[in-house]
């Protein structure tokens, strides 16, 4: 996919550029983006570094663990169908704690061997079971709460408050959860009838 | 809205508190753990750097030759009916499939109008409630051997248009 898209995108700058008469800006844009990249990696350095260190911390003592279980309920009312005690509630919920604290890379082996479970418990089909359409769906819809990568993006670019955004964001996420939320609830009870 | 912004000042500092007072109180060595921790950060951003610079540099000649301006220029007068911004257009189509290129066009705008601006608030919060959704669909299900995947297009679709919506009217609010 983008391999096709990042070709597709250094050539027409190219030819473009070369036509509308701007072959030099984009020369310079060349140099000058791939340096502004490895300094925002050295700011992304800093930022994601002090939020990984917390998140270490909050492990070790034990909130992530306690924050998994606030979480079972929420996954019972989701997942009605699964059994109570099966494995893949744990890992559903792990995918998800990890997600709303922002830690997406840690977040994405759980959320597959959630997959590989859930593709147990739907006898190997190729059509995707009720759960999986749910889980993928609020997967989707974003549960990250604290934008931690925005922040360290804006503070770069020379915001005055980069972390203003975050209860706005934060409300963003909520409603575009929700309605993940409510199409899966309405999908189910519309995949039973049928 | 200044309420909004009175309550974000107070959410990293709250939650580093939260954090490190209950580390301490259950007698976790926290300095120890938070210098482990941080390394993954190292190797989270070392994972994304080669990336971004890839795409960064796609964006920035796509910017320097006029064709980034063009392209919103052609979309206008659809986004002006739906009362969009066009300039955030691309933003949104490409963060269903990359998040990368979305982060490099979200830089782009910054650069262009500022990241306190209508436009670089508003791409923020838009980047912060909406995922890849293409990518992490073809991840789940090759995982999970699906080919027939019923609803969660649709699903997903309806989840980051919502977020849309809201991500418009919360920046009206700022």
């Amino acid at each position: 996919m983008l391999n096709y898209l990042w070709g597709i995108m250094i050539i027409v700058a190219i030819i473009f550029g070369a036509v509308n008469g701007r072959i030099e800006e984009v020369s310079t844009a060349f140099i000058n983006s791939s340096k502004e990249a490895v300094t925002l990696c050295i700011t992304m350095l800093g930022v994601m570094s002090l939020w990984t260190g917390l998140m270490q911390v909050a492990k070790k003592s034990g909130i992530i663990d306690s924050l998994t279980k606030v979480f079972r309920p929420i996954i019972r009312c989701l997942f009605p169908d699964i059994p109570k005690e099966h494995i893949v509630n744990e890992y559903i919920a792990s995918n998800m704690i990890a997600n709303v604290l922002g830690l997406g890379w840690a977040a994405t082996p759980f959320g597959l061997k959630a997959m590989q479970e859930l593709k147990i418990l739907n006898k190997g089909k190729e059509t995707a079971s009720v759960d999986m359409c749910t889980f993928l769906i609020i997967n989707i819809s974003s549960l990250q709460l604290i934008p931690v990568n925005i922040i360290a993006y804006r503070s770069q670019y020379g915001s005055v408050n980069p972390a203003e955004i975050i209860t706005a964001a934060i409300l963003a996420t909520l409603v575009s959860t929700g309605a993940g939320v409510a199409f899966s609830i309405v999908a189910r009870k519309l995949a039973k009838v049928s | 809205m200044s309420f909004l912004l009175y309550i974000s000042s107070f959410i990293i500092p709250l939650v580093v508190l939260y954090v490190v007072g209950y580390g301490f109180l259950q007698k976790v060595h926290i300095y120890d753990e938070f210098v482990k921790g941080a390394e993954d950060g190292f190797k989270v951003v070392k994972g994304i750097a080669p990336t971004l610079i890839g795409l960064m540099v796609a964006i920035g000649v796509l910017r320097a030759s006029g064709a980034l301006d063009m392209l919103s220029s052609i979309i206008q007068p659809v986004t002006n009916i739906l009362k969009f911004p066009s300039q955030l257009v691309p933003l949104v189509t490409v963060k269903m499939f990359s998040s990368s290129a979305a982060t490099s066009l979200l830089l782009d705008i910054y650069k262009e109008y500022g990241p306190d601006s209508y436009l670089g608030k508003l791409g923020s919060i838009l980047m912060s409630c909406s995922e890849t959704i293409f990518y992490t669909l073809s991840v789940y299900f090759m995982t999970a051997g699906v080919k027939k995947t019923r609803y969660t297009l649709a699903g997903a679709l309806v989840a980051t248009m919502a977020g849309v919506v809201a991500s418009v009217i919360v920046t009206g609010w700022m």
